[in-house]
């Protein structure tokens, strides 16, 4: 069973830890602008929000990207970039529908999330139980999904 | 290392920014933040500078833990000469402008002269600009970040601004930062303002390279971790009730100074406690409290995010204060509450969104109403305008006056001296309720012997984040100690004085001190820093900074004299509660404090104090 | 079933491989007129700077990848298509049988009928073999002209650059990228270039090439001449749709087809640079001519050959692009929409900008000057016809806030 990230932001306290986590990983040192898990600041609503990518079997990014430097990592289902393969193009970084691939000017190269090759750092250092690692079947990141898959299929009928 | 080794200088008045190497051989004396700003500001500033002239100099500083995994690690301070004591000030904020500063590459900022006209400092990794505040000057800090974000186009700017409480020298006014984090006390904003100095917006994308040794401080860290989730405290009581959680446990300890220390006990405690934030509210069904909300980096996560009733009179027309913003915390609920009389929750916590708005340190701006109150009470303010409500438990006279009092308006012009200036001028000097020309914060030192002793020698005047020896004469942190007793306090105070800066020269939390001790501390800074940080070497570090503070302090012209309580605590025994009868004997406990510091009778320390410390 | 698929760019080899998933018994063969593996022509200009080799164009990188899906990759040219027959020939003579069709021919660059144009020296960058012929011309400090500031041209100009040439750019336009970006953006990326080191000459055309001196002499129609060891060609492209002629293939500027990218013939699909399909904000049929919408097309006219019927929501215009590292980005409706309305922040000094177009509570459009963060959310919102409710408003004080918006609107806070 395939694994996904389950975000809940009624647990998150905006701490940052999971964005602190996933560069350490990601860019061996502590540097969360260039994290790839994002939490969002609602002020009104006094809510945190933990948003990464829902590894979408639609995969946008790797489809429109060319010269393949996105492929899919077997044992997650996480769709990976290749740093060596990829050319900067940034035209994933248009294509996803979710903004969660993103150029990072310092390398040239786009980073999203691998799921760290299926322990993510981020769910590890959430003190909170904001973010969890689960079976895929009871994520709300389905719901997420199928938003994604009906909101931007279904505007076809216009 | 977890330093960054580089500080930036601005000159104001040249309109220069120059980046310098940071001084490790300091850095290995004072660590960082409070300590190792500290050494520079008196290294660089004569003692006797008036604290709003140019040739003041403010600092920003992280520690080396800001910006790291380490739980709180997203601290800063802000060390100047302050405006209400002529003592050295050093407030200390989280939220998440700290870490930032740091991953733009920065271990701290130097501020000094002052702008011709206004400006804010945009600060992005390695480019530094000072530019036109022009736009700004006048605005609440929440517009500030607001129209800082859309100026440069990126949400992701961390901003420290003052609003109009500092550019009107309002003398406590505050650093905000984040929209509902301050550098509260002491009046670091007003200095900020003067300078002309209306904002500092940071974008770091360096992030912290390395730390000392990496496997050991993720060790380090998660044991640190673990310690704050597994303790009741920092585990279960500060995300829940935040540090409103005392509300209730002071007052029943009979030190909850009420009506400007009339009393130790307030009858409307219930009311505008933690737990009452959580009740729904009787007009719309909901609760004051929307969440708990951490500092960058903190696993505790304290602070409180609340919404007003719509339909509540502070807010009726006013949507913009409408959204969930900082809600109340401890000091903050007792000083707009029980310190004015007032019980109402909403008054107190629309009170508090606007000192955040408008800049200022709610506690002295509630206290200050507080002696108001009582000098209308007396007569003292017979023939001045100061509104029909100016009485004890007036929610009206609150929401009104915070709001004069942060736009400069009426009476609040005269409540923005700060209770002693404003007692002084109404001829009723012991009215105010302060220590060095700073007000007290929420304990009664009648009924918590201890902190009488903490408040009179603090070195930035009355303050709880000093020398909080409430966790052991309250609490039982980390051992119990009798609140009446006055026995072995001076030991007491100097070890929690002492202990206290170390936390505060780290880049972390005080908070994390109900759950951690210096040993939890020490593994963390020791993996991270360069050099040997024992237990005993952060002591003896917290032990330097208290005395170069002192020193300072004594050369600004300040005297053992300064180092007491206002009359009223130890002469008027409280009224009532488990201390009923009993003053604070501050007499029984100085003497023996001098001599424990190393000190002369006349709170001098001595040639051989200094030298043992190495200064 | 035997599934034909005339093109092996993007929209061909993602077609095919979908194809594979789709009907794994199926017969695929994807045909090719270019002496290469199936390449990314996008990947060009990073192969004229340097970053990547020959093999790093290349849109699937195991050499194997097509024999071991079962993927027939056949060189050839196709001359001519029989619909009734379904059957295709091709330029050797030899014919092909379909059951199902795809045309993924692409597109090709305009050459205009400008005198002395064909000198050697005059290239366009399209093909891996122009690639070859630039870089030999295109060496450092050599002065080069560039005919076209349209989005391919920016594209090109930026490996030019990385090269170290000298460069001028001429555009018909009153601005670069006229086509993609609007006045605000366009003006800037002009002063960009110039402050970096490129003349740009706007609003002038070229009116012919004297190849007889050493160097190219390029006279311009506003009397001046620009003398240059290469001029580059970058004036449009327009669809390969030529070979169709007689085959009673509906076409307009490309080969129209409906939804489910079908053309006007039964079992005949085309997707692409070729395709003339549905256009998402505008609902008409129009040449997208961009690698995402290439890539969708293609995958889902495979799924529609597979009979599993898949309907297109029609191509959104979207285009990012970094010139002389100022990234510029625009969706949709950038331009705006009869009746709708718009907010913008612009900073021309630091070169940011963005500009959001709205119908009603819908974002239809945008455009980006030095955006990077999360500007795929820009898409979502748009292709999604999100309400926005209270996020208007909000978008309206800060439109910066597009993750927020997005993230807002889609997730239980
Ligand atoms: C330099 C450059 C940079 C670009 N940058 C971007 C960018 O940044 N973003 C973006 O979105 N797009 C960009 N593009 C455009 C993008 O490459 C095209 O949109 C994309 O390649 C279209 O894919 P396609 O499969 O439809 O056509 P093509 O990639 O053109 O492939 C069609 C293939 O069919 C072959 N063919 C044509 N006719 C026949 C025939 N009769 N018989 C057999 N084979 C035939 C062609 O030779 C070609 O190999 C760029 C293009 C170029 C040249
Ligand atoms: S930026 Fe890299 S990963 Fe993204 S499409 Fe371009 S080459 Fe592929």
């Amino acid at each position: 069973m395939q694994r996904s990230l389950v975000l809940d932001p009624k647990k998150c306290t905006g701490c940052m830890q999971c964005e602190m986590a996933c560069s350490l990983e990601n860019e061996g040192y502590v540097v969360p602008a260039r994290s790839r898990i994002r939490v969002f600041a609602f002020h009104d609503e006094g809510r945190y929000a933990p948003f990464t990518c829902t590894q979408c079997s639609e995969a946008w990014c790797l489809h429109a990207c060319p010269v393949e430097a996105i492929t899919i990592d077997a044992s997650t289902g996480a769709k990976v970039v290749h740093d060596t393969v990829c050319v900067g193009c940034k035209v994933c970084t248009i294509a996803c529908p979710f903004g969660t691939i993103n150029y990072a000017s310092n390398s040239g190269k786009v980073i999203k999330c691998d799921l760290c090759g299926g322990e993510p750092a981020c769910a590890h250092a959430c003190p909170t139980g904001a973010i969890t690692y689960q079976d895929a079947d009871q994520t709300g990141l389905d719901r997420m999904r199928r938003w994604a898959g009906e909101s931007l299929s279904s505007a076809t009928a216009q | 290392m977890a330093w960054q080794r580089k500080i930036l200088r601005v000159n104001l008045t040249e309109g220069t920014c120059t980046p310098e190497p940071l001084n490790m051989e300091w850095a290995a004396q004072y660590l960082g933040q409070r300590g190792l700003a500290t050494k520079y500001f008196v290294e660089e500033v004569d003692a006797t500078v008036d604290p709003l002239s140019p040739d003041n100099k403010m600092i920003m500083a992280t520690g080396p833990l800001t910006g790291t995994i380490a739980s709180t690690g997203g601290r800063y301070s802000v060390i100047t000469k302050g405006p209400l004591t002529g003592a050295i000030a050093c407030s200390n904020s989280g939220g998440y402008f700290g870490a930032e500063m740091k991953f733009a590459g920065w271990d701290m900022i130097i501020f000094e002269g002052k702008a011709d006209a206004p400006v804010y400092l945009y600060l992005e990794d390695d480019e530094a600009e000072l530019l036109s505040a022009d736009a700004i000057w006048g605005k609440t800090t929440w517009d500030t970040e607001a129209w800082i974000h859309t100026q440069h186009q990126d949400p992701q700017i961390r901003i420290s601004s003052i609003g109009p409480a500092g550019e009107n020298g309002v003398t406590y006014a505050c650093i905000v930062n984040d929209l509902h984090r301050a550098a509260g006390r002491s009046g670091v904003g007003t200095v900020m303002g003067s300078k002309n100095l209306k904002a500092v917006a940071i974008r770091g994308t360096q992030g912290v390279r390395t730390v000392k040794d990496p496997s050991r401080f993720m060790e380090a860290t998660t044991a640190a971790k673990k310690v704050l989730a597994d303790n009741a405290v920092t585990g279960q009581g500060l995300p829940t009730y935040g540090t409103q959680v005392l509300m209730n446990v002071i007052n029943e300890t009979g030190a909850l100074p009420t009506r400007n220390h009339r009393d130790v006990q307030f009858e409307g405690a219930g009311k505008i406690s933690g737990e009452a934030m959580h009740e729904p509210r009787a007009s719309d069904g909901k609760p004051n409290l929307v969440t708990n909300a951490a500092c960058f980096a903190c696993t505790i996560a304290c602070g409180r995010v609340s919404r007003l009733d719509k339909n509540h009179f502070t807010v009726k027309n006013k949507p913009e204060y409408w959204g969930a913003s900082g809600g109340l915390e401890y000091e903050n609920a007792w000083a707009l509450g029980a310190a004015t009389g007032t019980d109402d929750l909403e008054a107190l916590t629309y009170a508090n969104f606007l000192c955040n708005a408008y800049g200022m340190d709610p506690i002295t701006f509630g206290t200050t109403l507080g002696a108001a109150m009582e000098l209308k009470e007396i007569g003292a303010l017979d023939g001045v305008e100061t509104g029909d409500d100016l009485v004890f438990g007036s929610a009206q006279a609150l929401a009104d006056l915070v709001e004069k009092t942060g736009k400069g308006e009426g009476f609040g012009v005269e409540l923005g001296l700060g209770s002693k200036l404003l007692c002084d001028k109404y001829g009723h000097p012991d009215l105010s309720m302060s220590v060095k020309g700073q007000e007290f914060p929420a304990y009664d030192s009648r009924g918590i012997q201890g902190m009488g002793l903490a408040y009179a020698t603090s070195n930035r005047g009355a303050c709880h984040l000093r020398g909080y020896t409430v966790a052991s004469e309250v609490l039982g942190i980390p051992v119990k100690t009798d609140p009446h007793a006055t026995e072995g306090k001076a030991e007491l105070v100097k070890a929690f004085q002492d202990a206290t800066a170390a936390f505060d020269s780290a880049g972390i939390c005080l908070f994390t001190s109900f759950a951690w001790t210096l040993a939890d501390v020490a593994p963390q800074v020791d993996a991270a820093c360069e050099g040997e940080w024992s237990v005993e070497n952060l002591g003896e570090l917290g032990e330097r900074i208290w005395n170069l503070e002192r020193e300072f302090n004594l050369r600004a012209g300040l005297t053992a004299k300064d180092d007491t309580l206002p009359k009223r605590l130890l002469t008027e025994a409280a009224k009532t509660g488990p201390a009923k009868g009993l003053v604070n004997k501050l007499g029984e406990m100085l003497p023996e404090y001098y001599q424990l510091r190393g000190w002369s009778e006349d709170g001098v320390p001595t040639d051989e104090t200094l030298k043992r410390l190495g200064l | 079933m035997q599934h034909v698929i005339i093109g092996n760019g993007p929209a061909g080899v993602v077609a095919a491989d979908t194809l594979r998933k789709a009907d794994p018994q199926a017969s695929i063969i994807l045909l090719g007129d270019e002496p290469e593996p199936p390449y990314g022509r996008m990947a060009i200009p990073y192969l004229l700077e340097g970053n990547i080799d020959e093999a790093g164009t290349h849109l699937r990188r195991d050499a194997d990848h097509f024999t071991r899906h079962d993927i027939e990759l056949r060189q050839g040219r196709v001359t001519s298509v029989d619909t009734e027959a379904s059957e295709l020939t091709l330029d050797g003579g030899d014919s092909l049988g379909f059951d199902h069709l795809l045309i993924a021919t692409g597109s090709r660059p305009n050459r205009p009928p400008i005198p002395g144009i064909d000198d050697p020296r005059v290239q366009t960058c399209w093909t891996l073999a122009d690639a070859r012929a630039i870089a030999q011309l295109a060496d450092k400090d050599a002065e080069v002209v560039l005919l076209g500031a349209g989005f391919i041209g920016c594209i090109v100009l930026e490996a030019l650059a990385a090269r170290g040439v000298k460069l001028t750019v001429v555009e018909m336009a009153d601005r670069m990228v006229a086509r993609m970006l609007d006045a605000n953006a366009g003006s800037m990326l002009g002063t960009w270039c110039e402050q970096h080191g490129v003349s740009v000459r706007t609003g002038v055309s070229v009116t012919g090439v004297d190849g007889s001196g050493e160097r190219l002499d390029v006279s311009l129609d506003d009397g001046s001449s620009l003398p240059a060891q290469l001029l580059i060609l970058a004036a449009g492209v327009r669809p390969n749709i030529d070979f169709l002629d007689g085959s009673g293939i509906e076409t307009d500027n490309g080969i129209l087809v409906d939804e489910c990218l079908h053309t006007s013939k039964p079992g005949i699909f085309a997707a692409g640079d070729v395709a003339q399909g549905r256009d998402f904000s505008t609902g008409h049929r129009m040449v997208h001519a961009i690698q995402p919408v290439a890539a969708d097309q293609g995958r889902c006219a495979a799924m529609n050959m597979a009979v599993h019927p898949t309907a297109y929501p029609g191509g959104l215009a979207m285009n990012v692009l970094s010139t002389l590292g100022l990234v510029s980005c625009s969706f949709g409706a950038w331009d705006g929409v009869d009746g709708g309305d718009s907010t913008q922040l612009l900073d021309r000094e630091r070169f940011r900008y963005l500009n959001l177009q709205f119908a009603a509570d819908r974002l239809v459009g945008a455009t980006g000057i030095g955006l990077t963060e999360h500007v795929g959310a820009l898409r979502g919102l748009i292709q999604s016809r999100q309400r926005l409710g209270p996020w208007k408003a909000r978008l309206q004080r800060d439109p910066t806030r597009i993750m927020e918006a997005l993230v807002g609107c889609s997730v239980q806070l």
